[in-house]
């Protein structure tokens, strides 16, 4: 199902959650709402949920207006970061509870829903635990159930509110894996809420990166990492060095010193410059290359990390360097450091 | 090779909670000085009786009948109040409206009121020349004096004790779980019915078993608007005081030994019951 919101705005008092927002959701993708907390995007989903109404703006369901249909009218599958599983039913009554809440009418008969039930509990794994009791079960086991549930009612739309946030790195690990074999097979529309960059860069087709209640950038995985749009967007993903800098007509000016880098067509000003740590190359010193002192090498794997103190206007930064084992300069050097790639933007 | 000598080699605490020994003591020694000495009088006092003599109070009409009365309408007034316990517990903490707090407070009165004052208060107010009581009167119904009036009168004592342990739960129920439940395609009634209600059981059960208990035992307010008649509105407590003001206090032990017993079993039930709904929705 195509999902369109609408310059969608959302206050709570006083905290502007979504500052008119317009996003189009494809039919079938799996799309990763992602940005720290307070960015909005979880507001965002309960409206498309809606568990949420927004202040002004619209939402369509394959050009259908959705905000008029309540959340039970709306055929989504909402997945909680706590599960919110039902605790007084076992597994197998959890996962039917939408089958058996259907006006009877349109109720299936208890053979049909014991099948699908079963087909569910085999899709997610589980299916020696449809007698157990939610407190019964382990967190990742608890998320699987919740998922099921979410999908017995088949869904036009499946939302995932932080669903891997209350579990340990491993099986967060893990389930997301699995939860992208399981999109592959479903193609069910999905949208993942998330804070964890990781997660919304290996799972998703498309990441939505927001901040203080807007969009920031929509794109694919490598085009949010190798092309952040916005400062924002490249300092909150992948790690980054910012460092103050002015621009003078064509020329960059770091802590007073002209640097041989180029504007990126920023306008006269004040700017930062955001690099990755593996960007930097440590080498000579030279006209294209910052100078600084080198304060710590620490071993990272197969690399050693560079702390190395730059002056900038007004004090000194440091940045940290990521530099193959064998090269590490030795502590109280100076060197150049050299960005291989950088962004630069305005302050 | 020899281990070394540890300080103080007395038994080592299992326990890094301190104080076992000495709460352990205090709890037996007053649960036993409280509660459990008085009881054993109680039976002791029953003793004096023979075995024949004893089935024979109890199984008397009068006191059968003011058994019946006592558990029966206790009961039922108890059931009365999970009811209506809940809608009170639920517009309370769901609505905001104005003078919630102070609704909020008045539910605590029947535990503060001197029952005595809310009998008489009751009794003004349903007999058949008071305002309640002069409107039904016409209706063929009367309250005061009468089984009803019991009943009336240990719904009301009994109301807080399901509003105040039903309400912290309801207010900690995590909203997603009604959130969940209706995105999966429930309306309202059946959030309600299938999920709330069932997550609130444990919780209405002790409510329902604390207002049954205390109203097993009521007698001040009731005494006053329940006319007292044998066989009719006379409730076991007042029995057994009637007993003791004749000077049969083993007649009266022995009403109160049945009751005991009884109020017991009951509340060991209910207990068992809350075990088994607790077992099955234990938080995470």
């Amino acid at each position: 199902m195509n999902i369109d919101v609408q310059s969608v705005t959302k206050n709570f008092g006083s905290f502007k959650a979504l500052n008119d927002v317009s996003l189009k959701i494809q039919s079938g993708e799996l799309l990763a709402l992602l940005g720290p907390s307070g960015s909005g995007k979880t507001t965002l989903l309960r409206i498309i949920a809606g568990l949420e109404w927004p202040d002004s703006g619209a939402v369509r369901f394959d050009g259908q207006d959705a905000l008029s249909l309540s959340v039970k009218e709306r055929d989504v599958g909402f997945v909680f970061q706590h599960y919110a599983l039902f605790r007084h039913m076992n597994v197998f009554d959890n996962i039917a509870f939408g089958l058996r809440v259907r006006p009877r009418r349109e109720r299936k008969p208890e053979s049909f829903i014991k099948n699908k039930v079963e087909q569910l509990l085999e899709l997610v794994q589980i299916g020696s635990l449809a007698d157990r009791y939610p407190s019964q079960l382990s967190g990742g086991q608890r998320q699987r159930v919740a998922l099921a549930r979410a999908l017995a009612i088949e869904p036009r739309v499946l939302l995932l509110d932080e669903p891997f946030g209350a579990l340990d790195a491993k099986v967060r690990k893990d389930l997301r894996r699995w939860l992208r074999n399981l999109h592959n097979e479903l193609h069910v529309t999905s949208i993942l809420v998330t804070h964890d960059q990781e997660e919304a860069l290996e799972v998703s087709d498309r990441v939505v990166v927001m901040g203080n209640g807007k969009i920031e950038q929509v794109g694919s995985p490598s085009e949010v990492y190798d092309n952040p749009a916005s400062a924002f967007v490249h300092d909150f993903i992948g790690e980054s060095v910012a460092l103050p800098i002015k621009v003078d007509g064509s020329l960059v000016r770091i802590g007073g010193r002209n640097i041989g880098l180029d504007t990126q067509g920023v306008a006269q000003g004040d700017a930062r410059l955001f690099v990755r740590p593996h960007d930097i190359e440590i080498g000579q010193l030279g006209d294209n290359a910052l100078e600084g002192e080198v304060l710590a090498v620490r071993r990272f794997g197969p690399t050693h990390r560079v702390d190395v103190s730059v002056p900038i206007d007004g004090g000194k930064a440091t940045i940290e360097a990521a530099v193959p084992a064998g090269h590490e300069p030795k502590i109280g050097e100076r060197v150049g450091l050299i960005p291989e790639r950088y962004r630069v933007f305005a302050a | 090779m020899s281990s070394l000598p540890i300080a103080g080699t007395r038994a080592a605490p299992k326990t890094v909670i301190p104080g076992f020994g000495i709460t352990f003591g205090l709890t037996l020694a007053w649960l036993g000085l409280i509660v459990l000495i008085p009881l054993a009088g109680l039976f002791l006092k029953t003793f004096e009786l023979t075995f024949e003599q004893f089935i024979g109070i109890v199984t008397s009409a009068r006191v059968l009948n003011a058994l019946k009365i006592s558990f029966g309408i206790a009961l039922a007034a108890a059931a009365i109040n999970l009811v209506f316990g809940f809608f009170v517990v639920w517009a309370l903490t769901r609505y905001e409206f104005p003078g919630r707090r102070l609704f909020d407070a008045i539910v605590d009165i029947p535990f503060a009121l001197p029952t005595a004052v809310a009998g008489i208060a009751l009794t003004t107010l349903y007999a058949p020349n008071g305002w309640i009581g002069s409107l039904l009167e016409p209706l063929g119904i009367k309250v005061a004096y009468t089984p009803l009036g019991i009943l009336i009168a240990l719904v009301f004592i009994g109301l807080p004790f399901v509003v105040r342990t039903v309400q912290p739960v309801l207010i900690d129920l995590e909203s997603e779980l009604e959130e969940a439940a209706s995105s999966l395609g429930a309306n309202r009634w059946q959030v309600i019915i299938k999920v709330v209600i069932p997550t609130l059981l444990p919780s209405l059960l002790t409510g329902f078993a604390l207002a049954f208990a205390r109203a097993v035992g009521e007698y001040g307010s009731v005494i006053f608007i329940a006319g007292n008649l044998p066989n009719i509105s006379e409730i076991a407590p007042l029995l057994i005081i009637i007993r003791l003001e004749e000077f049969r206090y083993a007649d009266a032990t022995a009403i109160a030994v049945v009751m005991l017993l009884a109020s017991f079993v009951l509340l060991f039930a209910i207990n068992g019951l809350q075990r088994w709904s607790e077992s099955r929705s234990a938080a995470f």
